[in-house]
Order: structure tokens, then C-alpha cells, then sequence
């Protein structure tokens, strides 16, 4: 691996996002407006600050899981990634590469949200700034390496496209933020103990409830870390040097 | 390359092909569509899996890690990224090889793009996007080039061009292997591989071979070879 082409790839994928301008105004506008929406459709400050933060937590997972995996089905179709793997590129740095560009894109998305809901929306946060974003960078890091992963499953974008339903509704009916997770069957539960996406939005609660860093809430970012690199590692199995 | 088989879904595409190719030397490989060409290339830049044989290239087994810097390869397909501009893809692919600075305006300048060098690839014509894909190939000044059909869609003037651009790279001691299956580009080539249904039909210089089948052209040449073989027994 090397450094100097895993910060060449992060720059040509910001480049990349940067000649398209649509893509951009919606990777922070779509998140904003449905914050917004939130705030007015609940129109109850407590139902507001206890749902908020998990949307926080939620939305750069569902956002990069399908844009890393339209890209990377893109690299893999349009024969970039073939010809990349004919050059000096390790797949490390492909994977850092993408891990970095979109880490920081999430930072300037959660950014923005967060100036939103934190002024004009009037959230309550009780946990630290730090730690929210440092959950929300995970919980896209987490969307991202997924992605990367499923998109060696899909043959065309249409299929791509479709993984996030089946890979991401499930984990969401199951996370608890639409019924809480002890209200649940126990089978029901038990799956939901074994999902990403559980952890990802366990995590922003805690950080809404508690002012400092509880254990639960190291669990959480341990377990999200943990399902980041199984699947960036899965991912990388993926990447294939030599094909039929 | 020795005795080289490949078998792509489930089909032997390449029954044993064997030959080699002399530093300097443009190869041509010619050949109708389907018939392996591209099969063939992709084993010698190690992207292919390969049933059996053995490819040695510049010294070391194809796709080794050392000739990645040293083999410049260009699909058929352009695998560029459309949403660049072509100095954008070419700085990105220049800083992956590790060229050198100057190396982008380079090959642009070799392969005629200094008008569009700004353009997003997406906006660009068939030509010149074929001419975009062959631009990375040239990064780095790599020792053998192996270039898939890189002058389909562009207009006679431009073909020439790039065969004068082929030919001062050989001079300057490059390898190439280039497929084609136009026949009067086979004439520029310092050997011919003529190739058929996953065999070498022929192998030699492009004149020895008109003069072996008595054929005028190279067209008449490929003919007269297949009816030959068709009517030997085999």
C-alpha cells in the first residue's frame, strides 16, 4: 500500500463529486430537508430530541451504503478497476482511498445537518458534539464498506440500486427506532443483537441521553468498528487482481 | 508465451498458443472478433486466469507485481472515468504509476488531445475518447504496450498518426502489441500474428506472408491460409 495513491484516489473521487454538482447540493440538502421535515411533522420537542440523533446516525449510513456501491459497481463495469489493478494500485488503497473521500464528505453532510438541528430546529442534545460526529463518520464508514461489499453481488446498477432496500429496510424495521428492540419477539430481537445498523443507532441514543461517554456507548462504537473492517476486509476479497 | 490455454464459460477460447515477441518490435495481432485477440492480451498483462502455460513478459511472469509499472495496457472498451476531464484522469493515473511530472501534457500532446485536454471524457467523441484510453496506457513510458484495437472509430488521418506514434515508440526500444482487424493496418507491423478461432493461423513478417501464399494483400493472404487449413487433414 502507499500513501501517496491512496491521497490520489481520495483527491479524484472528491474531483469526481465536485464536476457533479447535483450529486453534492443532495448529498447535504436531502439529509437537511428530511431533518426539517422530522421537526415539523413530530412537532414535539422531546419525541424531536429522542429521534433526531438516530437519524443523525442513520442518514450517512443509508447515503453512502448506495453511493459507494453505484461507484464501486461503476469502477467495476467501466473497467477502471481492472485497470488499476494493472498498475502499482494495492487495494488497500482503493478502499482507503473511497474510506477517505467519503469519511470527509459525511463530515461536511453531518456538518450541516447538525447546524440545522442544533439552531433553527432547537434539538436538545444531552451527549457531546464530539461524539456524535465521531459516531455519525463511523455509521458512513460503516454504509460505505457495506456497499463496497454488496456491490460485487450486483451485475448492473438497476440491481445495485436495489441492494439498499433489501440489505438496509430490514435493518431499519429491526433497529429499534421504529419499535424499541425490547418490545419486540425475542427471535425478532435476537436477529436484530446480530445487525450493524442496530449499533449505529443504539449509539446516537445513548449519545441523546447521557451527557458523557457511557460503556454502552463504547460497545457500540467497538461493534460498529468491528462490522467496518469485516466488511471492508470482505469488500477487498471482492477486488480481484485476475478474472475469468 | 508457451502453450497458452484459457477456457472462458466453459469454452476453451485459446487452444495452446505459443510464440514470442522481440524487444523493439511492433506485433500485430489480427484476427476476426471473437477469435481470442483480446483473451490474448489479457493473459499477457496478468488480468486473465489462464488454464495452462506459461507467460513470461520482460523477463517475469505475467501480472507479477514488478510490471505494473513496466506493461501500459489499453482496453478495447475506454476504461476512463467519464466524469473527469482527460487531464483530470491522467493526473490520477500518472500519480497511481508514479510518473513523472511532465508525463500528462506528454501523451497528451502524442495522442492529439491538446484541444479537448479540459473536456469532461463524457463530452468527448468516440475518437477521442479511444485516444484518451490510449493517453494512459503511454503514462510512465512502460516498456511493452499492449493495445487492444486502438484505432477503431478514428479517421484515416488520425490512424496514421497514431501508426507514426507506434512506430518512434518501438525506435525508442517499446514493445508493442497491438490487435486490429483491419487488414491494411497489418501491413505496418513488423510481424503478424494472424489469428482464428482461438489459433495462430500464421506467424511472420506481413510481407514474407504475402509472399508464402502468393497472395497480393494481407486480406488474400488470411483467405488463402484458411482454406489451406481447412483442406488439409488435420
Amino acid at each position: 500500500m502507499s500513501l501517496s495513491i491512496t491521497l490520489a484516489t481520495t483527491r479524484r473521487i472528491l474531483a469526481q463529486l465536485k464536476n457533479d454538482h447535483r450529486t453534492l447540493a443532495m448529498l447535504v440538502g436531502v439529509p437537511s430537508l428530511l431533518m426539517i421535515l422530522l421537526r415539523y411533522v413530530f412537532d414535539q420537542p422531546v419525541l424531536f430530541d429522542r429521534i433526531g440523533p438516530m437519524l443523525l446516525g442513520l442518514f450517512p449510513f443509508l447515503i453512502m451504503f448506495i453511493v459507494t456501491s453505484v461507484a464501486t459497481l461503476r469502477e467495476r463495469t467501466g473497467g477502471t478497476l481492472e485497470r488499476l489493478m494493472t498498475m502499482p494500485t494495492g487495494k488497500l488503497d482503493l478502499l482507503l482511498g473511497y474510506a477517505l473521500a467519503f469519511g470527509l464528505v459525511t463530515l461536511v453532510q453531518v456538518g450541516v445537518v447538525l447546524l440545522i438541528s442544533l439552531t433553527w430546529l432547537g434539538l436538545d442534545l444531552a451527549g457531546s458534539l464530539t461524539s456524535l460526529v465521531v459516531v455519525a463518520v463511523l455509521d458512513a464508514l460503516l454504509g460505505m464498506a457495506l456497499g463496497l461489499f454488496a456491490s460485487a453481488f450486483a451485475r448492473t446498477e438497476f440491481q445495485a440500486v436495489q441492494f439498499m432496500p433489501a440489505f438496509v429496510l430490514p435493518q431499519l424495521l429491526l433497529c429499534g427506532l421504529i419499535v424499541p428492540r425490547g418490545d419486540m419477539a425475542s427471535w425478532l430481537e435476537a436477529i436484530s443483537a446480530v445487525l450493524p445498523l442496530t449499533y449505529a443507532v443504539e449509539g446516537m441514543r445513548e449519545i441523546s441521553l447521557h451527557p458523557s461517554l457511557t460503556g454502552d456507548l463504547a460497545v457500540d462504537i467497538a461493534v460498529i468498528a468491528g462490522f467496518t473492517v469485516v466488511a471492508l476486509v470482505l469488500g477487498a476479497a471482492t477486488l480481484r487482481r485476475r478474472t475469468t | 508465451m508457451r502453450d497458452l490455454r484459457v477456457v472462458r464459460g466453459g469454452r476453451e477460447v485459446l487452444h495452446g498458443l505459443s510464440f514470442d515477441v522481440p524487444q523493439g518490435a511492433v506485433l500485430g495481432l489480427l484476427g476476426p472478433s471473437g477469435c481470442g485477440k483480446t483473451t490474448l492480451m489479457r493473459a499477457l498483462v496478468g488480468v486473465q486466469i489462464v488454464q495452462s502455460g506459461t507467460v513470461t513478459v520482460l523477463g517475469e511472469p505475467a501480472g507479477s507485481r514488478g510490471l505494473r509499472r513496466r506493461v501500459g495496457y489499453a482496453t478495447q472498451s475506454p476504461a476512463v472515468y467519464t466524469d473527469l476531464s482527460v487531464t483530470e484522469n491522467l493526473r490520477y493515473f500518472a500519480s497511481v504509476l508514479g510518473a513523472p511530472r511532465g508525463d500528462v501534457a506528454r501523451v497528451i500532446d502524442e495522442v492529439g488531445l491538446g484541444r479537448s485536454r479540459d473536456q469532461v471524457v463524457a463530452t468527448l467523441s468516440g475518437g477521442q475518447l479511444n485516444r484518451a484510453n490510449l493517453a494512459v496506457a503511454l503514462l510512465g513510458s512502460p516498456e511493452l504496450l499492449v493495445l487492444d484495437e486502438p484505432t477503431v472509430g478514428l479517421d484515416p488521418v488520425l490512424r496514421q498518426e497514431l501508426w507514426e506514434l507506434f512506430r518512434e515508440l518501438a525506435d525508442r526500444g517499446t514493445t508493442l502489441v497491438v490487435s486490429s482487424h483491419v487488414m491494411d493496418e497489418a501491413g505496418r507491423t513488423d510481424r503478424l500474428l494472424l489469428m482464428r478461432e482461438g489459433q495462430i493461423l500464421a506467424d511472420g513478417a506481413p510481407g514474407a506472408l504475402r509472399e508464402r501464399t502468393g497472395a497480393d494483400d494481407l486480406e488474400g493472404a488470411f483467405l488463402h491460409l484458411i482454406t489451406e487449413r481447412a483442406g488439409s487433414p488435420s
